[in-house]
């Protein structure tokens, strides 16, 4: 696992978005209240917020950007860095940073990049927006994250279709010779790489007749090879194992005591999963926020929705460490300590 | 760090020379919540069981990582058919 810390970077606000269209699980469009009981209990997943045909990851990131240039007063001049963490991009190509540069009237001395990294990607992408920043690249840059999880679930698999939401976010950072620098640990076990995959549309197997063809896998399970397949039980046992050692190495690195942190924010990847990996690490339960009750998975964008949503108040005021750790589909994994003062912070909005 | 990872190998050795099959069978049968106790033994089908679900699937991974330190994966349940089936599996890696 690679641990370095980046200075001179400073995160200074975040904001995030959603659709207005909200299904409840227990009021399934597909499975029934019974086949779905179990399934709420122990992912702790009771609604989603799912985009229409017409909206996608750029349109969710492009509103949680727009707020959030306007509640800290940017000048769009100034922004010289966007990057966008997604892995349900508008087109194949061209990246979808490319064309939000424009729509949100960024210059075009702009760097703008994507990066297809799911459940780690909020920290590989603070990692990399902080690496630039701190090489000189841009004083301001924006990191987007997002995710249209619903174009690529298959609406009758319930191991995976109720798990998932949609969602965009927005985090600005600055070039800041005072920031308390921002400690990394990353890592990468692609052993895994199965565990969570789109088996069809890329280059290793087309998108043709055999792989749109849905097929019954088991009860409940019917998809197609274009869909998101997840094994549940090996992303669970990887979760339970990876997380709390990352953390720990983290922390160890930092030499910083559990304690010392105000926030836990983990990657919400279902509750039965993220409370196993709390209990492991001795959390007090009040330092670490849970929102798969109100968004279910988003992948990347979990950890940043969840800062929105349950952390808005604490950080908007004072000096606050904030660990956050996503881990998933790779399998890729991500730790960082966030040190905020007086964030901005806006209100989760819907489009 | 080297000295985390001695401790957590020196943890699997204690672990790994009182690894008992009626303790297995003990921690596999806590994570139901209804199946009576009597119900589990080293022939039992896991799958057989009525209470047998992707919950309690991933319970005993849990269970499997806490007690013996040891990953389970899905491919290693969907080769096993048998509690002793897990238990070998789980004895070979400790």
């Amino acid at each position: 696992m690679a641990c370095f810390t980046i200075p001179n970077v400073k995160l200074v606000g975040i904001s995030a978005c959603v659709p207005e269209k909200v299904i409840s699980n227990l009021d399934h469009p597909y499975f029934s209240t019974e086949q779905m009981t179990p399934f709420v209990n122990s992912t702790g997943v009771n609604q989603r917020y799912i985009a229409t045909e017409e909206q996608t990851t750029a349109d969710l990131c492009y509103k949680a950007a727009e707020d959030l240039i306007a509640k800290l007063g940017w000048e769009k001049s100034e922004i010289d860095l966007l990057i966008l963490v997604t892995q349900t991009a508008d087109y194949k190509l061209p990246v979808t940073s490319a064309i939000l540069q424009d729509r949100l009237n960024l210059p075009t001395t702009c760097l703008a990049m994507d990066i297809p990294l799911g459940c780690s990607g909020y920290v590989y992408g603070v990692s990399t927006i902080a690496s630039l920043i701190n090489a000189g690249a841009a004083r301001k840059g924006l990191l987007l994250v997002g995710e249209t999880n619903s174009k690529v679930v298959s609406p009758f698999d319930k191991s995976t279709e109720p798990l998932f939401g949609d969602a965009g976010t927005a985090s600005a950072f600055e070039f800041d010779a005072n920031a308390v620098p921002i400690p990394f640990s990353l890592g990468t076990d692609g052993s895994g790489y199965k565990a969570i995959i789109i088996p069809a549309g890329g280059a290793r197997t087309k998108t043709d007749e055999t792989s749109l063809k849905f097929e019954q896998v088991e009860d409940g399970i019917n998809r197609n090879q274009c869909s998101l397949v997840m094994d549940g039980m090996d992303v669970f046992s990887f979760g339970i194992s990876r997380a709390p050692s990352a953390v720990r190495e983290l922390l160890e690195y930092t030499n910083k005591e559990t304690e010392e942190i105000d926030y836990f924010v983990f990657h919400q990847a279902n509750l039965f999963m993220n409370k196993k990996i709390v209990k492991k690490l001795k959390i007090p339960e009040e330092k670490v926020p849970y929102t798969l009750d109100k968004y279910g998975n988003t992948s990347s964008a979990t950890i940043p929705l969840t800062i929105v949503s349950e952390l808005k108040d604490k950080l908007s005021s004072g000096r606050h460490q904030t660990l956050c750790c996503g881990f998933g589909v790779g399998l890729s994994w991500g730790t960082m300590v966030l040190n905020t003062e007086n964030l901005i912070v806006t209100d989760i909005t819907q489009i | 760090m080297y000295t985390l990872v001695f401790l957590q190998q020196n943890n699997h050795f204690n672990k790994k020379c009182t690894m008992d099959i009626n303790d297995f069978i003990k921690n596999f049968a806590d994570q139901f919540d209804e199946t009576p106790l009597e119900q589990f033994s080293s022939s039992t089908n896991f799958r057989d069981l009525d209470e047998w679900d992707s919950l309690t699937s991933l319970s005993i991974i849990a269970m499997v990582d806490e007690e013996y330190g040891v990953k389970l994966t899905g491919e290693d349940f969907r080769n096993s058919n048998t509690i002793e089936d897990i238990f070998n599996l789980v004895s070979s890696r400790v």
